[in-house]
């Protein structure tokens, strides 16, 4: 078998002997030139006039690209078109690329970039949710409202209600390799860019368009990323650009990295969120209605916008089922950086909005976090039941022109009917939920993290220590895998065999540490009966596969791995053919294991049989192809079946706080995550691993702040701080549920890429649980709970003002 | 401005302006771009090299500060890149993109010698040595070596598998 395995990554061996090659360590053709991007001061405001004369002067400078220079489309927005690569006229934030320096090096252009003129009349700028509410400054009409039943009388005619707000913060990719692109100029016009992205064909899309050829024209490649985490899904598009047309005006090979300053200040982060609820419980503390208000500070463009916020929608009810409720979105636009994807893709702020509900509640119920968590739960998986078929509805099939179809930003409307059998239990849009498994492994994971004692313990050591209190929570998750934008689920991929055995494949997904080519390698190997060493998975590249997804929604593995079990089975059922034919045998009867071929008695080695099949003159290279099914969705009315399923998981974390200052530690954290049948359990470990961490950052100690002018103050690992190694938990016990999947994915695997990063919301109800030991009232924490937050929110749990 | 140093035993002459860093004149003029920059301001340790034995930011020094000095970077670790260390982070899965790992790696040689040597961390309880590697010790020497995928416990449990060997291992003191 060589799926199941805990094999370690397929690069491991490179990365620590620093052999592995990211985009800045490529060697580049000779006269290679570098780019930089001048950059707005200002947050808002016309452009008078741009004087560029001392940065044309500059030594080392070869070119400077104005708006007005670029020969095509100038736009590097991944949906409305509404994201210039350089700003013509006007800016709408600051640190918005204004013209490019073209330069014999990195630094050369940088210095010059220093040294453009700005004559601007500034307007004011909309930094706030406040703010851009007041003006009105919004993506799309009005707010998105999903509604299910009548949450205002439901919650009106409750025994108990709570009413609330939380602020919850953005946050910095710091993906360690910075944004990277090299542009190499082909002959007849064509160009081939090698991009730190999680996006080729969005990069191949939006590099077409600014050298006006057709996709044709454009190669992109992409080996591996050193991190993506969302933020090289749509933010690589600029520099590839620039690197493309600056390469097609000079002949010359052209490069651009952002310094991580730059970085931190041009591309977008995680939405920043304010969510305002009103919730109704009864006596036994089960939720009869809830009510959110979702604020996203969207920044200066659209980017992916409406599907992050379209996901904080559909995971505002996280693990719990919502009789009555209803969802209000507002996407708001601001003079800020553009907020993009980033792990979870708004899930984590929705799925914070009903666990701050929880959180709350339990409080006022004086019920255990715990109990009232479970009392709320999905009813236990239904077994048996088939998937709801989507009836074909007519609709219009007609595209929109010039749209980047290949984007999640992209505004395609697929209604469809996956309408849920009547009485099921669904989510407040309408999914069935058939496959909920909270129940037990919220059982497996209190039983062995001794929640019970270690609560009784907490208690206990809050009511003798009146200066460090400590705090205990669990939070579930339950996460939809599947682009919400339905056509987007679907992949591609190449194999080939070669006449010795060895199999090269590539497919469309992209690496970013998150371990997919080992994953698919070993599903090659499983499928040939090869050992994965014999699998060699190269760059990907838009001339191998095409039209691909971007590697996100944590489909990487579900889409790639079952298109290239496809391919290898068309390849594997012509080598049999073909050996059965010979050995008078059955095609079915013919078997792939452990390097060997079995036929009608006789047995090959795998590269024996690729032999017999080359000189039989069988094709041993195809394509596969897999789209998944059952998917149906109406993002306008919300309705529908977005998920082809749900992955599960269920964190218990403890935290202690000097409530002098707010200081807090970790202590300890458990974890039992739903992998599926895990394809690879040390690399799903891993993600666990590095997503509740990652997701403890992001409410705790990682703050971007701005000041009034709209600078972004925290540019840089100095001043936001980012979990290290003497961050995580003590204590950190990390367990795979062990359970198939029920729906028919890669060998009844899991995604596992974004769905861990919610446990850190343990964390976070953890500080809170703590600081409630302070005082009487409700303390609603914000996130992120820095000492700062923390100090203020004792403050309001002992009815102090701060 | 010409400056001579040996880079994993070979030796280098190199004339450069003498505002390079020690980084870029490894990636940049050396073809050494295993070391990696993660932020170019001493802040993420992505391109911790050893000089003389001893870890440094090579972003955050000039090239010619090292005339004549011994430095080592991450392909200069072993021979054939299968060092203990190097192992260990293979099979404890002390990576995850990898781009912080050649840091990690020079970081944790350097650490493993710090404490053979008697070097006091913040939190070491006594300046007087010797120290052994506890988790702590070792959460702390290595906080200036950011992981942003968050392998840290694959990092950690490489490291001290290693130094168990090497300096000695003792569990915490809880
Ligand atoms: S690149 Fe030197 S410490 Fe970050
Ligand atoms: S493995 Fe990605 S930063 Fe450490």
């Amino acid at each position: 078998m060589s799926v199941a395995k805990p094999l370690p990554h397929d690069s491991a061996r490179l990365h620590v002997t620093g052999a592995a090659r990211y985009v800045d360590d490529m060697p580049v053709p000779a006269g290679c030139l570098h780019l930089a991007f001048g950059l707005s001061e200002f947050a808002c405001g016309d452009i008078l006039s741009m004087d560029l004369e001392a940065v044309r002067a500059a030594p080392g400078v070869v070119m400077v690209l104005t708006a007005a220079d670029l020969p095509f489309a100038n736009d590097v927005s991944p949906s409305a078109h509404d994201e210039p690569l350089l700003a013509v006229d006007r800016v709408d934030y600051l640190g918005q690329p204004l013209f490019a320096v073209v330069a014999t090096s990195h630094v050369a252009a940088r210095r010059a970039a220093r040294l453009g003129r700005i004559a601007h009349k500034a307007r004011p700028a909309l930094l706030t949710i406040e703010a851009a509410l007041a003006a009105n400054s919004r993506f799309e009409d009005g707010p998105r409202i999903y509604t299910m039943g009548d949450p205002a009388g439901a919650i009106d005619g409750a025994d108990h209600q709570v009413t609330g707000r939380i602020d919850m913060g953005g946050q910095e990719h710091f993906y360690l390799e910075g944004q990277a692109a090299l542009a190499l100029p082909q002959e007849a016009g064509d160009m081939h860019v090698i991009s730190s992205t999680q996006h080729p064909t969005e990069i191949q899309h939006k590099v077409a368009e600014a050298l006006g050829v057709p996709m044709h024209g454009v190669r992109v490649e992409t080996r591996r990323m050193g991190g993506g985490f969302g933020g090289k899904e749509s933010q690589g598009n600029a520099l590839a650009v620039a690197c493309a047309v600056a390469a097609r005006a000079t002949g010359r090979a052209c490069k651009m990295r952002y310094d991580r300053d730059d970085d931190m200040v041009i591309t977008g982060k995680r939405h920043d969120f304010r969510i305002d609820y009103r919730a109704g419980f009864d006596a036994g503390g089960r939720i009869v209605g809830v009510e959110f208000v979702q604020y996203a500070r969207c920044g200066w463009a659209q980017d992916l916008s409406l599907p992050v916020a379209d996901r904080a929608m559909l995971h505002s009810d996280n693990a719990y089922r919502l009789p009555n409720v209803r969802i209000e979105s507002h996407r708001l636009k601001t003079n800020t950086q553009s907020a993009t994807a980033f792990r979870g893709f708004g899930g984590p702020q929705g799925m914070l909005g009903i666990e701050r509900v929880m959180d709350h509640a339990a409080r006022v119920l004086g019920l255990d976090g715990v109990e009232i968590r479970r009392r709320n739960y999905y009813d236990e998986r239904v077994e048996g039941g088939s998937a709801p078929r989507p009836a074909a509805a007519p609709r219009d099939i007609s595209v929109p022109k010039n749209e980047d179809l290949a984007s999640r930003g992209a505004e395609v409307s697929e209604p469809g009917d996956a309408a849920a059998p009547e009485g099921a239990q669904v989510t407040p849009y309408g999914m069935e939920v058939r496959d909920f498994i909270l129940h037990g492994m919220t059982r497996q994971l209190l039983e062995s993290c001794d929640y019970a004692a270690r609560r009784a313990a907490v208690d206990d050591w809050n009511a003798r220590n009146a200066t460090i209190k400590r705090g205990i929570a669990f939070s579930p998750v339950k996460f939809g895998i599947s682009f919400t934008l339905t056509h987007l689920n679907q992949a591609g991929a190449l194999v080939h065999v070669y006449q010795d055995g060895s199999v090269h494949l590539n497919h469309g997904g992209t690496e970013m540490g998150q371990g997919l080519f080992r994953k698919v390698a070993q599903v090659a190997a499983q499928r040939f009966g090869i050992a994965p060493e014999d699998v060699r998975i190269t760059a990907t590249d838009t001339a191998k596969v095409p039209n691909t997804s971007a590697t996100a929604a944590s489909s990487g593995s579900d889409l790639n791995g079952m298109a290239v079990q496809a391919a290898c089975d068309i390849i594997r059922d012509r080598m049999a053919a073909h050996l059965a034919e010979q050995h008078q045998a059955a095609p079915g009867d013919v078997r792939f294991e452990g390097g060997r071929v079995y036929v009608g008695g006789a047995e090959y080695s795998f590269a024996e049989a690729a032999q017999m099949a080359y000189v039989g003159r069988v094709s041993l290279s195809a394509t596969g192809f897999y789209k998944t099914p059952g998917l149906a969705w109406d993002r306008i009315e919300g309705r529908g079946r977005p998920f082809f399923y749900f992955a599960y998981g269920a964190a218990v974390s403890e935290v202690a706080v000097d409530t002098r200052t707010g200081e807090n530690r970790i202590l300890r954290a458990d974890i039992l995550h739903d992998a599926g049948a895990s394809l690879n359990p040390a690399i799903d470990i891993g993600q666990v691993e590095g997503g509740y961490v990652q997701g403890a950052g992001w409410l705790t100690t990682e703050e971007l702040v701005w000041d009034d002018a709209g600078r972004l103050r925290t540019h840089a690992p100095s001043t936001y701080k980012i979990p290290a190694c003497s961050d995580r938990p003590d204590v950190f016990n990390v367990a795979l549920w062990d359970g198939a999947n029920p729906e028919a994915t890669v060998y009844r695997s899991k995604a596992v890429g974004e769905p861990p990063f919610m446990l850190g919301i343990s964390a976070f109800l953890a500080l809170s649980d703590a600081v409630a030991a302070c005082g009487p009232a409700y303390p609603a924490l914000n996130a992120p709970a820095t000492p700062e937050e923390i100090w203020r929110a004792i403050a309001r749990a002992r009815g102090e003002a701060r | 401005m010409k400056t001579s140093f040996t880079v994993n035993g070979t030796p280098c002459s190199l004339d450069l302006d003498p505002r390079v860093t020690l980084l870029d004149a490894l990636r940049d003029h050396l073809d050494l771009t295993g070391s990696k920059k993660g932020c170019d301001h001493g802040q993420c340790g992505a391109c911790t090299v050893l000089v003389d034995g001893r870890r440094i930011n090579a972003c955050l020094s000039l090239a010619v500060m090292h005339d004549g000095d011994q430095i080592t970077t991450v392909e200069g670790l072993s021979e054939n890149g299968r060092s203990p260390l190097q192992s260990a982070f293979v099979r404890h899965d002390g990576m995850q993109c990898g781009y912080c790992t050649p840091g990690q790696l020079c970081s944790a040689t350097a650490v493993m010698s710090e404490i053979a040597d008697g070097w006091p961390s913040h939190v070491s309880d006594t300046l007087a040595g010797p120290y052994a590697m506890t988790r702590e010790e070792l959460a702390e020497r290595m906080s200036g070596n950011i992981c942003r995928c968050s392998c840290y416990p694959g990092i950690n449990a490489a490291i001290l598998e290693i130094a168990e060997e090497d300096v000695g291992y003792a569990e915490a003191a809880e």
